[in-house]
């Protein structure tokens, strides 16, 4: 296989504690920490890997946003990957949208895989990848915890509800990746220098000619209801007469 | 008059509890008229049980041998190909509804409402997004197709006693040959639904190994409950992937959620904000899970989980 398209998105780091804000307008994200979304550093990884067993030629790293995810392009070269493209766009388009750049990418680029997170862990969407798979017509094998390449086809263990899922699925194909799937690797400081020197281009949304959808309109966001504050017992019989208080035993 | 097709969730020999729990998401509906897909295998009992459901006003069968196994490659066009007399396709946001209804709503053009979790009117619904941590309102545009997968702990399961008409369908739409169905390995499935049971024992990264997840299955056993893990309990191999709970894991509500040497990592307190009573068991007075829990006690849990288990 020639290349590997990986998605790089930008997102809240799962460290922070997501605060709404009181106008309600949408989360507080002023001075918060972003980084690359979790799933999509695995996804980076295991194309990677993918190309240091020889299974690939080129890892392209694709981000869609503002210039700001240029950062975390810098951090997916650093960690390895070839050549990176950002998507500019004042507003992120909608999930379909971004499946049908991501299509138009597949089809310049001549990608033989696409590896993207099974969801972004801010709008928590899950749904980018089964929209490419939909609209380039290809397989889609989700929540990937093990990807075996094999020619033309890949072998591809799923977590689901269940257990573990396998099926295999010719390639081109759209993998999205578990938690699972491999631990990333940490990025060193001559890597960071020399992914200085590796292409990053830059394409307007708006340019590419996408036809776009109308997105789900967001109207207001609220904090979740808290919890009622709970009790504190002392010991284990504490605890059993608590519960039974509670009619719980 | 709102008209949704909810699709089926189900292995072949039963519907999938989390079925119910989409047709109530559905029935909230202003003026809802459900009618629910079974994908199956050829013969299979699932299109009876979907028409016991009380809501439910007809059952579309789309029977035959490429339906048996799960593939959401090949359900999804024949799915959307019966999506065009529907404004609504609903389906469960289980890991098999999560792989499906994105590829049903690309192929129907629209995007989709993730995790459902209440109805306000015909078009503007609530979802959680960042790990929970926010509800947002969001409104689907007129004119379109609404495609939902619903938060199925957020919804009650609909009773039986309905008796729909079971009719067969076979949309005439062309089915990809590119993905195969290798197999399942499921776990032993002997003990309590984790994802339906009234009472979840959890144990987290602190049990130490697969032989003292033993504890947690004991307390697990005498109270009746199913048995849940954090991350890093399934990451260290203790227990299988099926049994972890949180943001990537299972999203549940059951009445009583003891967890045990468990810190409450924001991922983990995803998947229990609906349970009723949550009981954490962790020897760190400051670990986050006592600010949610209803009952907390610090202690070893080598020490008091046998105690309690013993107790009960
Ligand atoms: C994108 C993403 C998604 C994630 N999704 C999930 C998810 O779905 N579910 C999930 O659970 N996690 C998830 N995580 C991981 C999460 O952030 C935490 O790392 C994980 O939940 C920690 O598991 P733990 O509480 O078992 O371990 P730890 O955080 O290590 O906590 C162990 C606890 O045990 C206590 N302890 C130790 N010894 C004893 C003893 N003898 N007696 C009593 N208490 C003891 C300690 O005080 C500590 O509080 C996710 C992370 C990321 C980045
Ligand atoms: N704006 C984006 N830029 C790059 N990749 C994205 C973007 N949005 C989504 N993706 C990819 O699609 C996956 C699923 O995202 P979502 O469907 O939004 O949950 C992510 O893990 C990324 O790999």
């Amino acid at each position: 296989m020639n290349r590997i398209v990986v998605g790089l998105k930008r997102a809240v780091d799962y460290n922070v504690r997501v605060r709404v804000k009181s106008d309600g307008s949408g989360v507080e994200t002023d001075g918060v920490k972003m980084s690359i979304n979790p799933f999509d550093e695995i996804a980076l990884e295991e194309a990677l890997r993918m190309r240091e067993r020889g299974d690939a030629a080129e890892v392209i790293v694709v981000s869609i946003g503002g210039a700001e995810a240029q950062q975390q392009l810098r951090t997916g070269l650093a960690m390895g990957a070839d050549r990176a493209i950002l998507v500019t766009c004042d507003a992120v388009p909608p999930p379909l949208d971004r499946a049908r750049v991501f299509h138009e990418i597949v089809k310049r680029e001549e990608a033989g895989l696409v590896i993207l997170g099974k969801q972004a862990i801010d709008d928590d969407n899950n749904q980018t990848g089964q929209m490419l798979a939909a609209v380039w017509g290809r397989p889609q094998a989700t929540f990937a915890s093990k990807v075996v390449l094999d020619g033309d086809k890949a072998l591809v263990t799923r977590e689901v509800d269940a257990g573990l899922e396998t099926i295999e699925v010719e390639l081109p194909a759209v993998i999205t990746t578990d938690l699972r799937l491999n631990e990333p690797r940490y990025v060193k400081l001559p890597d960071i220098m020399k992914a200085k020197k590796k292409p990053l281009e830059t394409l307007v949304f708006a340019d590419l000619g996408i036809e776009t959808s109308p997105p789900i309109e967001e109207l207001t966001f609220e904090a979740p209801p808290a919890r009622r504050k709970g009790i504190m017992v002392e010991d284990v019989a504490g605890l059993v007469s608590a519960l039974r208080d509670k009619g719980l035993i | 008059m709102a008209k949704v097709l909810v699709v089926a969730e189900h292995d072949g020999q039963a519907l999938n509890p989390g079925t119910a729990r989409t047709v109530a998401g559905a029935a909230a509906l202003p003026d809802a008229e459900i009618a629910v897909a079974v994908f199956c295998g050829p013969a299979s009992r699932v299109p009876a049980e979907a028409a016991c459901l009380a809501p439910v006003g007809s059952v579309l069968c789309v029977a035959s041998e490429r339906n048996a196994a799960p593939l959401a490659a090949v359900i999804a066009p024949q799915l959307a190909a019966l999506a065009d007399d529907y404004d609504y396709v609903f389906g469960p946001s289980t890991t098999f509804g999560k792989d499906l209804m994105p590829r049903v709503a690309a192929l129907l053009g629209v995007n989709q409402v993730s995790d459902l979790m209440s109805v306000e009117d015909a078009r503007t619904f609530k979802r959680p997004v960042y790990a929970g941590n926010a509800i947002v309102t969001v409104r689907v545009p007129e004119g379109r197709k609404v495609v939902a997968t619903v938060r199925t702990a957020s919804w009650p399961a609909v009773g039986a006693g309905g008796s729909a008409a079971v009719e067969q369908r076979s949309p005439d739409v062309e089915l990809p040959t590119h993905t195969r169905y290798v197999g399942l390995d499921a776990g032993d499935s002997d003990r309590p639904d984790l994802q339906t049971a009234h009472r979840v024992v959890s144990g987290g990264r602190a049990l130490g190994s697969s032989e003292n997840f033993d504890i947690v299955f004991a307390l697990a056993d005498k109270l009746g409950a199913a048995v849940g893990a954090s991350r890093a309990a399934v990451d260290a191999g203790y227990v299988p992937n099926d049994m972890q709970v949180g943001q990537t894991g299972k999203i549940i509500a059951p009445e009583l959620y003891v967890a045990i040497g468990i810190s409450g990592a924001i991922q983990h307190l995803t998947g229990i904000k609906d349970a009723g009573t949550i009981v954490a068991i962790n020897k760190d007075g400051e670990a986050p899970i006592f600010e949610v829990a209803d009952i907390g006690l610090v202690a070893d849990l080598f020490k008091a989980v046998p105690e309690l288990t013993e107790a009960l």
